[in-house]
């Protein structure tokens, strides 16, 4: 009988671990990302695909090029710089060109992530970060949006005649746009790679729910102050609700709140601080939307409430146990 | 809604492994009794070398919070010197090698009726067993009652046994359900609770019936949520009557008092029997070992002892832990003897190996939302990186049960029960030094 017990390993309680790792959080945050790059393939083409990839292949590579150029761990395997790779691809025109895309990856991973000590310690979201440093690039990131149905080469982006104005930039003239309420929703419309289509999204956020990647706190204060505030102050003579849909389903709101605003590491950790920061993101959302000189303000909303969150963080700090007023003597079922 | 407390988690039981095994005996040839089983005084031993001893003859003893502890086994006292024990360090044990008779110690008498017995006498009874708390910490249940006294209008009884793998209780609730009922009928008769409750966790339905066909109609048997750690005292607690200890308080704050059912059975043996605490219940399980067993085992048995009476291991053994997996403490060898808290021996195989080599926090907050004491585990480990004693005393460090939730739920692994300890120890350090400062003043 075997009662030998060497090399017997000596370590702090607790000994039991769930099922849970970072790594299957980004993968679940990737599958989540899936049904909105099928949607951007079938509306744009392969080049979805192929720029998606690239832009995920870029991240990873940085990340994993950074760590072992510094002798530092490898990160590189847990999917957080797919994630960031992803969702770049996402918030970029299909048109860029995919140089301008590894540079982007090359700024978040290195500049906004790695630098400031890698995975859990930027203070800003790195994918919407390298949006806001593509907008050095007028030419590519705004004005040249590929309409829907126009099937993009992969190889050579040539936009001669196939280019539109976005819902977003009708919302900014405080007209409606020319889309149906059911285009915006399926998303046959003008726009970033991974943002047109609404279904495909609430689809991801759906997933992540149900995973418990994520819990409806954020994604929900965020886009109910928008609807709220869109409600009660609709521009142009347009009818409230129609309003209201129309900026709830345009642009890069809904993938903004559901994959961006809930990123963990740039949002606050306690319950009502993540209220207050949603509600402040789609405060500072339809601001820009209607006074910015962007059409776009997820990406600025998200990016400044990011810098907040050491504030938020103190907002609602959980009462201490056995502070509470006790009952005494009568017994409670 | 079914009563509750804050947070927690839910690991997976195992209990499968063990829970149909009954409790068997078990004999070990040698015997290592240490002279600190409990939270307070370490005992002096009252044997030498060459001693002869019989089972329930007392070895040790001392003053203060301290209670007594008996001889295991039967026969010769060969060694009384420090020796490891399951806490990690070394201590004095008195080393018995048995004579295989089991010699009852004469002054081992049985009670037929407790009725003319004062709350004093039977305390003091209860103190001269040796009896400590069998869930765990194990605190002297005679200080925990007389403490108690008049202050108490709820007793809970833990039959919780929500730590995975364990099931020592389990089995003690189905197989000598009138004892622990006969210990319970006791506690009351002290400390005269309004309210006496059974708590058991609801996945253990054999030990439920049993316990429910043997208890008296003014107890009641509470079926509780299968949550980690409702069995941890104050969540138990707070489950139960809905209050909540004070940081730093006694059950007694609150107005109650909680004891495991092993503790129970422990003083029925003690009161009925004469009995003192010799041996108890002890799981030996995981899946390093062949045949996961339950034991009743002389206090002191060497683990190598109970791994071979539970067929030995089926696989190369990573871990092996005094205790559960939650809260047990992992063993450097298998030469230490048991201890009257230690509910199992859990064997894990590199199977169970899930220990991420650099951990990064990504603030996920996943630790927040399964604290059962409502801290912020992710900023006291920030705190306590940094060595911020400050932000570690406004972090509330101190009110860390040590259950264990945070670090079971942490996707990246960071061990944070691990980093509150020290952070506890730097700051009971920083106390102490201010305290000295001040008396030189």
């Amino acid at each position: 009988m075997n009662i030998e017990a060497t090399n017997l390993t000596v370590s702090s309680s607790p000994h039991a671990h769930s099922k849970n790792s970072t790594a299957v959080i980004m993968r679940d945050v990737c599958i989540a990302l899936v049904p909105a790059l099928i949607a951007a393939v079938w509306f744009f083409g392969w080049r979805a695909l192929t720029l998606t990839m690239v832009s995920a292949a870029g991240c990873v590579f940085f990340e994993w090029g950074y760590r072992k150029l510094l002798k530092k761990d490898c990160t590189a395997g847990d999917w957080s710089a797919v994630v960031t790779g992803v969702l770049i691809a996402f918030i970029c025109p299909v048109s860029l060109p995919y140089w301008t895309i590894l540079i982007a990856d090359l700024f978040a991973i290195v500049l906004v992530k790695q630098l400031f000590g890698g995975i859990g310690m930027n203070i800003v979201n790195p994918a919407l970060a390298a949006r806001a440093f593509l907008f050095s690039w007028p030419s590519l990131m705004s004005g040249s949006w590929v309409a829907s149905g126009t099937r993009i080469s992969v190889l050579s982006p040539s936009l001669d005649g196939m280019t539109t104005a976005t819902p977003l930039a009708a919302l900014a003239e405080n007209t409606l746009p020319t889309e149906s309420l059911l285009d915006l929703f399926l998303g046959r419309i003008g726009g970033s790679l991974g943002e047109v289509s609404a279904a495909a999204l609430l689809l991801g956020g759906v997933y992540l729910l149900v995973r418990k990647v994520i819990t409806p706190r954020i994604p929900l204060a965020y886009l109910g102050t928008v609807a709220v505030l869109a409600v009660l102050f609709p521009r142009g003579g347009n009818d409230c609700f129609d309003w209201m849909l129309c900026q709830l389903l345009s642009g890069g709101l809904l993938l903004g709140a559901i994959f961006m605003a809930t990123d963990y590491t740039t949002s606050p950790v306690t319950h009502l601080g993540q209220i207050a920061y949603g509600v402040g993101c789609g405060v500072l959302t339809i601001l820009f939307r209607y006074f910015g000189a962007y059409v776009e303000g997820v990406t600025y909303a998200i990016l400044i409430m990011n810098c907040c969150i050491g504030f938020f963080d103190k907002l609602g700090v959980p009462k201490r146990f056995g502070l509470v007023k006790q009952k005494k003597g009568g017994a409670e079922k | 809604m079914a009563p509750s407390f804050f947070g927690g988690v839910h690991p997976r039981g195992f209990k499968e492994l063990s829970c149909e095994a009954p409790i068997l005996p078990i004999r070990p040839k040698v015997v290592s009794i240490a002279m600190s089983q409990h939270i307070g005084r370490p005992c002096t031993p009252l044997v030498k070398l060459g001693d002869r001893v019989t089972v329930g003859q007392k070895i040790g003893d001392g003053e203060g919070l301290c209670v007594p502890v008996h001889a295991s086994v039967s026969g010769t006292v060969i060694a009384v010197e420090p020796r490891p024990t399951p806490s990690g360090t070394e201590g004095l044990c008195v080393v018995i090698e048995s004579d295989m008779q089991d010699t009852l110690c004469p002054d081992i008498q049985k009670r037929e009726s407790v009725a003319e017995l004062t709350p004093e006498e039977l305390t003091a009874i209860i103190r001269e067993a040796g009896i400590t708390g069998m869930g765990g910490a194990g605190f002297p249940t005679n200080v925990k009652i007389s403490s108690g006294m008049g202050k108490v209008d709820t007793v809970i009884i833990n039959g919780a046994e929500c730590e995975p793998y364990i099931t020592s209780d389990d089995r003690l609730m189905r197989e000598a359900p009138e004892k622990i009922a006969g210990g319970i009928r006791i506690i009351q008769k002290i400390l005269q609770p309004e309210r006496t409750a059974l708590g058991i966790e609801k996945n253990k339905s054999r030990a439920i019936a049993s316990m429910r066909a043997a208890l008296p109609e003014d107890m009641e048997l509470l079926e509780l949520r299968v949550r980690y750690p409702q069995g941890a005292e104050k969540q138990l607690i707070q489950t139960v009557t809905g209050r909540q200890v004070p940081p730093g308080g006694l059950p007694a704050a609150v107005g109650c008092a909680v004891f495991n059912v092993a503790t129970c059975k422990a003083i029925y043996d003690a009161v009925y029997e004469g009995l003192p605490l010799v041996r108890r219940a002890v799981t030996v399980t995981g899946r390093a070992i062949a045949r996961p067993s339950n034991f009743l085992a002389p206090i002191g048995t060497p683990y190598a002892d109970l791994v071979e009476a539970a067929g030995g291991f089926s696989s190369e053994p990573y871990k092996i832990l005094c205790g559960g997996p939650m809260m047990g403490i992992a063993q450097h060898s298998l030469e230490c003897g048991t201890i009257k808290g230690n509910n199992a021996l859990t064997c894990f195989s590199q199977a169970d190996n899930h220990e991420v080599e650099t951990p990064h926090c990504i603030r996920c907050g996943k630790c927040l939302d399964v604290c059962p004491m409502r801290l912020m585990p992710l900023q006291m480990h920030k705190a306590a990186q940094k060595g911020d004693l400050l932000a570690l005393e406004k972090g509330c460090v101190m009110d860390c049960i040590e259950c264990g939730s945070c670090a079971y739920n942490c996707p990246a692994g960071i061990p944070l029960v691990q980093s509150f300890r020290t952070a506890k120890k730097m700051l009971r350090d920083e106390q102490a030094k201010q305290k000295a400062k001040e008396a030189v003043k």
